[in-house]
């Protein structure tokens, strides 16, 4: 349905430039979208930055955004990535107490969610996981139930799987 | 060679076959100018920035080639922001040259500093700040490259000071630009296949032309097409002149104040093939009623325009001219022609439209504003470049002065920047010497440029500025007339100055007439009165724009005021 909001996600390839981030947000602001993730490295050219950006919006609203993007001239392509057709993963670092009752629910949790310990102080570790939405949604819950301080979360990456 | 930041910039400039910057110095561009001194290109010192903008705006859209501005950091900048705006809506190529304080100050609340590049980034088509010397040649040939290619529209460039102070090795200096931005339509041939089978389907086709049309430079092609097939043509208030209004196929202009058989004949047509048009809303008015029986075929070089806000049959994203030209070429191989018979109805009915409501307008003792229009056209022989402020002025000046050729009618159309026309005439006048150029003002408009008025006399620009003069903010009022119960909020501009005084003040002749038959006189003395002249017109104070439609109503919904308002299905 073409009036249906729901989380679509673009790929934005762009020149790498100080001021193209500024411009893909302005974009978005100045038309009213809202950006709900988005995360931007360089890919194996240096001079060219991949963005991939999710907005909660309509198939009417995506198509005019990527008009939009592709009309800025700093922009090199910018497509839709369909969910069936791409895979969508994020990731969290969180930092969690160390306690004795917590450590074995912690180590449950890692286990089963294939987390890392990606640092280790006296009294706190940092986690870091992967997964798509709805699976850090729950493992954030399940953290916050074992006291955890502190989170980062990067935004939406997302890549078009290859032929069948 | 050892070369400056300026010497390079002039360089560049050259290269574009830049003849005039509009400009006004300050602390940020001091070098820029001092080397201007030496250069040979032509600089008209304006008496604010935004005069400069929006005159290099006004010298693009007669001339058809890039306008240039110069302006300093800060407050020269931020001037300026009006006019690209206006310049950014309405398509218009134009390079801003900006100051910028040095760049390792950039970002520390300098003196005359503002992120001009941040705030111009939504409305201009792309903008650069210059970080070194080395990028600055390249930069601004791709400013004038990007302002030009296709949909044209402001390029901003923002020089810091050390840039343009600093030397570099300059021999081997060359720029390769990337390719314009303009690669053909793939399978124009097959879309326009699918357009023509549509065509000769059309029992009641229309075409509508728009400013794309002006600034596609095919105003030519378009005409011979629907010559061709006898289609009957309106336009937008952006694509006057595209069309010819003497040509017995122009329909009127359409839109909120477009004329009866405009807005009649969109309203009922079958076919509707839209070139250069964006369907904005003053010309669709309620866009679910737009068209409503019309396969639409829409031509534009803008994919954002398409689809944008009416949804179309056959979109075809092209350059205008190989669209129609494919058209026409389509044609003449498979010698097509069109059902004769039901298009000779159709354009009689909309001749019938014509001669039931033409645009008309009550005489009275006042001077009515559509008169003095009339008697312009007549004087100048239609043939005058005119420049509009905004409100009803510029809708006036739109109905009546009917324009025969393109880049003749120098419009504020997007955003509606009052104080456009007498900077916009001026541009006019630099890039048409030869021409005779009208700003058709309003009282209110006028004022915010008045200050032009010395650019006029400091290069004895030969504008003829002809004022109508309502002693009110004339669209406001109307709207406060007929929407909000003649509450006159803050629109009463009883007090403003005697502008044949205040002409003089500046050295301009000044004229005034207050009675009908003074008009005639006037305006020929006004416009045979070698150099510029003021001509003030005390038009009737609450006199309307009509046809009116609404916003929000459909076309075919427009009032005629006191005897013939009328809702007409």
């Amino acid at each position: 349905m073409p009036t249906q909001l729901k989380e679509r996600a673009i790929s934005v390839i762009v020149n790498n430039r100080p001021d193209v981030l500024a411009r893909i947000a302005g974009t978005f602001s100045a038309r009213g979208f809202n950006i709900e993730s988005i995360s931007a490295n360089i890919t194996r050219n240096p001079a060219v930055t991949k963005i991939i950006i999710t907005t909660l919006t309509t198939q009417d609203t995506i198509a005019k955004v990527i008009k939009q993007l592709n009309r800025l001239v700093d922009v090199l392509e910018a497509r839709r990535l369909r969910r069936p057709d791409s895979v969508q993963r994020e990731m969290v670092l969180a930092r969690v107490p160390l306690t004795g009752e917590r450590q074995a629910a912690l180590r449950e949790l890692v286990d089963t969610r294939g987390g890392k310990v990606v640092n280790e102080e006296s009294d706190s570790v940092i986690l870091e996981f992967t997964g798509d939405k709805d699976e850090l949604e729950e493992t954030l819950t399940r953290l916050e139930l074992l006291g955890m301080e502190d989170f980062s979360r990067t935004g939406v990456i997302a890549l078009e799987r290859g032929k069948p | 060679m050892q070369q400056t930041g300026s010497q390079i910039l002039f360089r560049a400039l050259k290269e574009e076959n830049v003849d005039t910057l509009f400009g006004y110095p300050g602390g940020c561009v001091m070098d820029i100018y001092d080397e201007l001194f030496r250069q040979d290109i032509r600089h008209i010192l304006v008496r604010h920035e935004q005069g400069a903008i929006h005159a290099a705006d006004g010298y693009a859209r007669v001339s058809g080639r890039v306008g240039v501005c110069l302006v300093t950091s800060g407050p020269g900048a931020t001037n300026t922001v009006t006019g690209i705006a206006n310049a950014y809506m309405d398509s218009i190529p134009v390079v801003v040259l900006t100051g910028q304080v040095p760049t390792a100050m950039i970002g520390n609340d300098g003196f005359q500093e503002v992120d001009i590049t941040g705030i111009t980034r939504t409305c201009t088509k792309h903008n650069f700040l210059v970080r070194q010397i080395g990028d600055l040649h390249r930069t601004i040939r791709e400013a004038f490259q990007i302002a030009r290619s296709g949909r044209p529209g402001p390029v901003l460039v923002d020089l810091p000071k050390d840039v343009i102070q600093s030397v570099m090795e300059t021999d081997l200096l060359t720029t390769t630009l990337p390719p314009g931005e303009e690669p053909p339509c793939p399978d124009l041939e097959g879309l326009c296949s699918e357009a023509l089978k549509l065509l000769l389907a059309a029992k009641q086709p229309l075409i509508i032309v728009g400013g794309g049309v002006i600034l596609g430079k095919a105003s030519e092609i378009c005409r011979s097409f629907a010559r061709k097939f006898q289609i009957p043509v309106v336009s937008t208030l952006m694509g006057l002149g595209a069309f010819p209004a003497s040509d017995p196929l122009w329909s009127g202009m359409l839109g909120m104040h477009g004329a009866y058989s405009a807005n009649m004949a969109v309203s009922h047509c079958d076919l509707l093939i839209a070139v250069g048009v964006r369907f904005d809303d003053r010309a669709t008015s309620k866009v679910s009623a737009f068209a409503p029986h019309a396969k639409i075929i829409h031509i534009d070089i803008d994919p954002v325009s398409i689809d944008k806000i009416i949804r179309t049959d056959i979109s075809i994203i092209s350059h205008c001219t190989p669209a129609i030209e494919t058209l026409h070429r389509l044609v003449n191989e498979q010698r097509l022609t069109l059902p004769e018979q039901p298009i000779r109805a159709w354009r009689n009915r909309i001749h019938q439209w014509k001669a039931e409501m033409p645009l008309s307008y009550c005489r009275n003792q006042n001077i009515k504003p559509q008169y003095v229009i009339e008697k312009l056209h007549q004087l100048t022989g239609g043939r005058a470049i005119v420049a509009t402020e905004v409100g009803q002025n510029q809708m006036w000046a739109a109905q009546f002065y009917r324009f025969d050729e393109p880049n003749a009618f120098l419009t504020s159309g997007g955003l509606g920047a009052m104080g456009f026309g007498l900077p916009a005439a001026i541009g006019a006048q630099v890039a048409c010497p030869d021409r005779l150029v009208v700003d058709v003002a309003g009282d209110g408009s006028l004022q915010m440029n008045i200050q032009e008025f010395g650019t006029i006399v400091h290069y004895g620009l030969p504008v003829k500025v002809v004022i109508l003069n309502n002693q009110y903010l004339g669209m406001i009022r109307q709207w406060q007339e007929l929407f909000y119960g003649r509450r006159y909020s803050q629109s009463d501009m009883t007090q403003a100055p005697d502008f044949v005084k205040l002409a003089e003040a500046y050295g301009i002749k000044g004229l005034r007439a207050t009675k009908p038959a003074e008009v005639k006189r006037v305006l020929k003395e006004g416009l045979e009165t070698p150099g510029p002249v003021v001509m003030d017109f005390h038009v009737e104070p609450e006199e309307n724009v009509f046809p009116m439609v609404k916003p929000g109503t459909p076309l075919t919904e427009m009032a005629f005021g006191n005897s013939r308002a009328r809702a007409v299905a």
